[in-house]
């Protein structure tokens, strides 16, 4: 519970003691839960992620984690793990740490600042094609929040796997203004359904960067700040169903907000075409809009490098 | 490994003991006991600088095994589920180090490990505190100054049910303020699996301008050891439900 911050000034060197591979700092990037994260330089002059902490346990319940989604393959469920030793500093304290892949990238509100509403909708989807793929594998990211999300070359990318719960467990780590529990919208148990909700508190923090808090009525508030928020009206409709319980897994509300986003983006139709609007209809007009993206995409590279 | 059951008493208090005897020796009573006591410090959310005689809440959890925390009101709800989780760890761990110590011979504990062993070993801690039984009673200070901050403390009580009834292992709850004028330590909420429906809890209460920790924490023990009495009974009735189908 101490929460203890190492400021290793950038030169200094972390030895492992089991197998005595050393890595030189380069400077402090961030301060997580349960330990201070480093860029660092390896003996070979890679460039990586070293997590310092004091709790041996859960960093080596982090270690098991990051492992685990290694094995994976094909998606990337998280960095890449590396090395995980123990440190002897010059005092003769021990400190566990581990290193893994470094992330480079924008913090999402940096990365929102002068862009469209079109974009909240973009990093939601992204990151719901993440989740589909860490629940199909058996378990719910937990403690999901903008301070775990990076933007790596316009992708939504998570930086910090502590909170990963194998499915059916009780979720240990959270952020209250993310977790449903502490809006009295549902349990803390590691449920796909849980990590939705979670998305949807990170499309609220773009329609209310200030965040806020529950009062005495927290699904009124909610609800209030979701009407009162004009980026966030596209949205409202799926944040909502997710709410009620209607939508259960991550590719549903992925479809929901891709539909929100080919909508809006479709011209002012005829009014012949809007006539015979169904299902088919709507699948034809993704895909001409995929491809007419695809074909601007594959232009502005061209067009790029000439 | 089956898992087994712990106990704790997990402590809320504003403030100095000032009365009868010394919380720290009854924690340590308790510990002997296989009782974890961890004890939280409320503060005002507006309080600033140091806080007076909040010392006495580190001493009491180091003596009681447990886990000891000072927080404004307004982080107490994580507060008290991330204090008795920790305490739930660091008890099975303990537990993990004397095997270790009986296998291995010498002092060895988790930290000692190397860690690939390590990381086999704490994935057990992590899955006894998954699966185990817990049974916590919390005792509240509601002596005058803590008044005002009863409503965030009975939120932060239905908050740790909501956590810990997310774990596959059982639980059991039970409340009790201090002081009272006669007994000591009065019941609220008698050994109940989820501390949903607590409206009420707190409100007709009457309190002197002591506050005596010490004995408050013994009575706390004893409601503890009234409680075989109750399990031997369903322990009767267990082997019917097991055989049931």
């Amino acid at each position: 519970m101490k929460k203890q911050v190492f400021d290793l000034s950038p030169g200094s060197r972390v030895t492992g003691k089991w197998s005595g591979c050393t890595y030189t700092i380069i400077k402090k990037v961030g301060a997580g839960a349960c330990g201070t994260v480093f860029l660092c330089r390896s003996h070979q002059g890679d460039t990586y992620a070293l997590k310092l902490g004091e709790d041996s346990s859960r960093m080596m319940l982090e270690v098991n984690m990051l492992k685990k989604f290694s094995k994976v393959q094909g998606v990337k469920l998280g960095p890449s793990f590396v090395d995980v030793d123990d440190w002897v500093d010059v005092s003769g304290r021990t400190h566990p740490f581990y290193v893994m892949e470094y992330v480079e990238g924008t913090p999402v509100t940096e990365f929102l600042k002068g862009k469209t509403k079109d974009w909240i909708g973009i990093l939601a989807i992204q990151l719901l094609a993440d989740l589909e793929n860490l629940h199909k594998a058996g378990f719910v990211f937990g403690d999901l929040k903008t301070d775990n999300l990076l933007v790596s070359g316009s992708k939504v990318r998570w930086i910090d796997v502590g909170g990963v719960t194998a499915i059916g467990r009780a979720i240990k780590e959270y952020t209250e203004f993310y977790d449903r529990g502490y809006w009295n919208m549902g349990s803390r148990k590691a449920e796909p359904t849980y990590d939705l909700f979670a998305v949807t508190m990170i499309m609220m923090e773009m329609g209310h960067p200030k965040r806020f808090e529950k009062g005495s009525h927290p699904q009124k508030a909610l609800e209030n700040k979701l009407a009162s928020s004009p980026i966030l009206k596209p949205y409202r409709r799926v944040i909502q169903q997710c709410w009620k319980g209607n939508i259960q897994n991550a590719t549903q509300m992925k479809d929901h907000l891709s539909g929100v986003l080919m909508k809006r983006k479709s011209p002012p139709a005829s009014s012949r075409q809007r006539r015979v609007h169904n299902k088919k209809s709507e699948n034809v007009e993704l895909a001409a809009l995929t491809v007419a993206s695809g074909v601007f995409f594959a232009v502005s590279i061209v067009s790029f490098f000439f | 490994m089956k898992p087994g059951r712990l106990k704790q008493i997990l402590l809320l208090t504003d403030g100095c003991s000032n009365h009868g005897e010394d919380p720290v020796v009854v924690a340590a009573l308790a510990r002997n006991q296989g009782i974890t006591v961890n004890v939280i410090g409320v503060l005002d959310d507006r309080q600033s600088g140091k806080p007076q005689g909040l010392e006495e809440v580190e001493s009491i959890a180091e003596a009681g095994g447990g886990v000891s925390q000072i927080v404004y009101q307004k982080s107490l709800s994580q507060t008290v589920q991330m204090v008795t989780r920790q305490a739930m760890t660091q008890t099975i761990q303990g537990v993990v180090n004397k095997e270790l110590q009986e296998i291995l011979g010498k002092k060895q504990t988790i930290e000692e490990l190397p860690p690939e062993q390590r990381g086999e070993v704490v994935e057990v801690v992590d899955e006894l505190g998954e699966s185990c039984d817990l049974e916590v009673l919390v005792l509240v200070d509601t002596s005058a100054s803590m008044h005002h901050k009863l409503p965030t403390v009975k939120e932060a009580l239905f908050d740790l049910s909501l956590s810990l009834n997310a774990r596959s292992g059982s639980n059991q709850f039970s409340v009790y303020a201090f002081p009272d004028p006669k007994k000591t330590i009065t019941k609220m909420v008698g050994w109940t699996p989820e501390l949903g429906e607590i409206h009420g809890i707190f409100s007709k209460l009457n309190s002197g301008g002591y506050t005596p920790t010490g004995p408050a924490l013994k009575e706390a023990l004893y409601a503890f050891a009234g409680k075989p009495l109750d399990e031997r009974l369903r322990n009767e009735e267990d082997p019917y439900e097991e055989t049931g189908f």
